[in-house]
């Protein structure tokens, strides 16, 4: 599907933006930034409102993702029971820092405000599956079972 | 069943639901919320469903897939009724036991009941199990027996009853004056009477009105709204239809955050239902009453909970707050007149309208009646969501129903409202909760997150984190946010790092009042709420922090040294294999040492040096001295 079949699909009311950057992050990964202008014309706003807005909000991001998504939960009780932990074992384990992807586009590591499923923290989500319980030894075995995987999702 | 026209059908089409229901001698109901599935709840089911088939047990045994039941820490579990034998943490390799003997032989396997960590007694009841004999499950009892995406399971409980007294029993103003009597205060986090928020609307001149479910539940620790929409939406839709239909309303949104995929699926699909049946859209009924919503998808900003920037975002911009007054009962969503209420907050609402709000209001305190979802997290042995009476003491919901702390560690503070709340000593363990109670003691009711912690949380670190939070998802419109969350949290940050200064608490409380004071909306409002409540109650650890370079919980890295006890060190090596910067040397039976300049303070070796050897020791303040070059 491309951009084009997407926005032919919704109409063109302002309040149809933030579902129409959904369904374009869905479909490629990430808001290409080509398809800016696209979206500005049908819904008849300027580029620079579409690029505010979508920078705003966290789902969006103009650069595509590794194949694999890692997001690691930092809500307060996975915090509290050592998040930041984890997150520094996957930073270091990756040689990235959250929020970037490997040089090789593999893993994309993120952390996120509260899953709300707080009783199996720390949770480590890779490609929307779970990982409960996480320990800073569990780190090297969740991303072997990845590495070796193509995309999953 | 076709579309329902008339008040009548609703009733006929329930007494239809019953008497086709298959008559089966038992039902094995899998509890499968994001918790649930997380856990593995979805294995068990499929392990359930090929074992019911070999076996030939189809009409003997159903299986029933519903939302959470609360009881986040048994997951995977399941209840089988009639009996209604609990058995949790469950493997698909359980299974055929579970088959053979419970199902087929109606014994009880005890290795999968539960055993209470306060009295280590079983329980194979999940009625007789102390997490759930203190609760007054009003809202969530019926997340035991709704298969969510069926709108059947809902109207066999009496579902859409309370729709249909109030269309055609009830004036509009009737149903205002119904809420309002009862009580009910708004489960959001500020508490505004919910009835004369309705009023509000209603009298405002402009139209279209709007309602809007608030389920953008951004608080990091808080849950209850997820588990009512993914395990009950059609109450919630019930709610919003009768709150629009008191306030004239045309149209709804349900905001949901986009972090909750089974939420909005469930609730996609129960908005479907109810428009296919005639619940929704025109003439719900048979009556003059057209009211149709729509689902809203966030996309990843905290602001977008406060209700004049969640209807920005609905609108298709950024989801920046703007000054009230106009409130949103005058200006709201596209200028009109706007009601906005949380997820738990509709739910309430036809349990009001079938109860009687007489009724309703037995519940409670004075001025905070019903009850409340609270979600029991952090270092608590039964992690889960509990609703209360509203006015039950804090030490009834941590060691009642929360079976205490984990590791039998001692309680320190309970954190209530997240990010905007605040800190509440173990020494107010009495104190019994309502909104106003809670106020008084500097902390919110907010969304209803309760995180519990014991000795091992740095009340200066989770201000910091806190902080952190706020001063990320602060969206930037107004300065004393933007910048003042940023200094707040750069001034933690230099405590946490042992870098201090003796003005830095005072600099700390003048910003935090300004922030306080001067900010746009509830999120800079409430931002400064952590420091403030952490400073009235936990004084001493910031100026330990900053006099004594001195963490006494061992949280901030950078006040701590690990250190391995020449005298007690062993030498078996599974600190060296565990440590991930290989920091520490030594060989079998021999000294370790732990090299400073390239720990990273992991605490791994603290973590797994055996509890007879206690060699590592993490070194904090004064201590460190000893070390020192």
């Amino acid at each position: 599907m491309t951009v084009e079949d997407i926005l032919k699909e919704t109409n063109s009311a302002q309040k149809e933006l933030i579902h129409i950057l959904h369904r374009i992050q869905a479909e490629f990964g990430h808001i290409p930034p080509d398809s800016i202008s696209a979206i500005a014309k049908h819904l008849r706003l300027s580029a620079n409102e579409i690029f505010g807005v979508l920078t705003f909000y966290k789902a969006f991001t103009l650069e595509p993702k590794g194949e694999h998504v890692v997001t690691v939960c930092l809500g307060t009780a996975c915090h509290v029971r050592g998040g930041v932990r984890i997150v520094e074992e996957f930073e270091r384990k990756l040689g990235i820092k959250a929020g970037q992807t490997s040089p090789d586009r593999k893993f994309t590591l993120e952390t996120v405000n509260c899953l709300g499923c707080c009783a199996i923290g720390p949770v480590v989500v890779v490609n929307g599956e779970y990982h409960s319980l996480v320990t800073q030894k569990m780190v090297d075995s969740i991303l072997d079972k990845y590495r070796a995987a193509g995309r999953t999702s | 069943m076709r579309k329902l026209t008339h008040p009548d059908h609703l009733a006929e089409w329930r007494t239809k639901i019953l008497e086709d229901r298959p008559t089966r001698k038992k039902t094995i109901v899998v509890t499968s919320g994001t918790c649930g599935q997380a856990s593995g709840s979805l294995q068990v089911l499929d392990a359930l469903r090929q074992e019911i088939d070999k076996r030939g047990l189809a009409d003997t045994v159903g299986i029933e897939v519903t939302g959470c039941h609360g009881f986040c820490e048994m997951e995977p579990s399941l209840i089988i009724y009639p009996q209604g034998t609990f058995y949790k943490k469950l493997a698909p390799k359980d299974v055929p036991a579970i088959l053979e003997e419970t199902i087929l032989k109606d014994k009880i396997i005890p290795s999968l009941t539960y055993t209470d960590p306060a009295s280590g007694h079983r329980f194979s009841r999940q009625k007789e199990i102390p997490f759930y004999q203190k609760q007054m499950r009003l809202l969530t009892e019926n997340n035991f027996h709704i298969e969510p995406e069926r709108i059947e399971d809902y109207i066999a409980l009496g579902g859409y009853q309370a729709l249909g007294k109030a269309l055609f029993d009830m004036t509009s103003e009737g149903v205002i004056d119904e809420i309002k009597a009862s009580g009910l205060r708004g489960r959001g986090g500020a508490g505004f009477a919910t009835g004369r928020k309705w009023e509000l609307c209603r009298e405002a001149p402009n139209h279209p009105k709007y309602v809007i479910c608030n389920a953008d539940e951004g608080d990091p620790g808080a849950y209850m709204d997820r588990s009512l929409l993914e395990g009950n939406p059609h109450s919630v839709v019930e709610g919003m239809i009768i709150g629009a239909y008191a306030i004239g309303a045309s149209e709804g949104f349900i905001y949901v955050r986009m972090e909750y995929p089974l939420a909005i699926k469930h609730v996609t699909r129960a908005l479907e239902q109810a428009s296919k049946y005639g619940l929704l859209g025109p003439s719900i009924l048979g009556s003059e009453f057209h009211f149709d919503i729509h689902i809203v998808q966030g996309a990843g900003a905290f602001v977008s909970g406060e209700e004049t920037s969640l209807m920005a975002s609905i609108e298709g911009r950024r989801a920046f707050p703007r000054q009230r007054p106009p409130f949103p009962a005058q200006e709201g969503l596209w200028g009109k007149p706007t009601n906005i209420n949380n997820v738990e907050t509709w739910a309430n609402v036809p349990i009001i309208v079938n109860r009687g709000a007489a009724d309703y209001a037995k519940i409670g305190t004075e001025k905070s009646k019903g009850t409340k979802i609270f979600s029991l997290v952090g270092k608590i042995n039964n992690t889960g969501l509990v609703e209360v009476p509203m006015g039950i003491t804090l030490r009834e919901i941590i060691y009642d129903i929360g079976g205490g702390i984990k590791a039998k560690k001692a309680l320190k503070a309970i954190q209530t409202g997240g990010p905007s709340g605040g800190c509440i000593p173990a020494e107010k363990i009495d104190l019994p909760i309502d909104y106003d109670s809670l106020v008084q003691a500097g902390a919110i009711m907010g969304s209803g997150g309760m995180i519990v912690m014991d000795e091992d949380t740095c009340m200066v670190d989770l201000a910091r984190y806190f902080l952190g939070f706020t001063q990320e998802e602060s969206c930037g419109k107004c300065v004393p946010c933007r910048v003042g969350t940023r200094q707040m949290f750069d001034l933690l940050t230099r405590i946490t790092r042992g870098e201090g200064e003796p003005n830095d608490i005072a600099r700390l409380e003048d910003l935090a009042n300004t922030v306080k004071a001067a900010s746009l909306c509830g999120l800079g409002q409430t931002a400064p709420n952590p420091i403030l409540t952490t400073l009235r109650y936990f004084r001493h650890e910031y100026e330990a922090h900053i006099a004594d370079k001195s963490c006494q919980a061992r949280v901030c890295k950078d006040l701590v040294t690990y250190y391995i006890e020449p005298d007690k060190c062993i030498g078996c090596l599974l600190c060296k294999q565990n440590c991930p910067v290989n920091a520490i040397s030594g060989e079998r039976k021999k000294l370790h040492v732990v090299d400073q300049a390239l720990c990273v303070k992991c605490g791994a070796c603290y973590d797994v040096c055996p509890a007879k050897v206690r060699a590592v020791s993490r070194l904090t303040g004064k201590s460190r001295e000893r070390i020192a070059p």
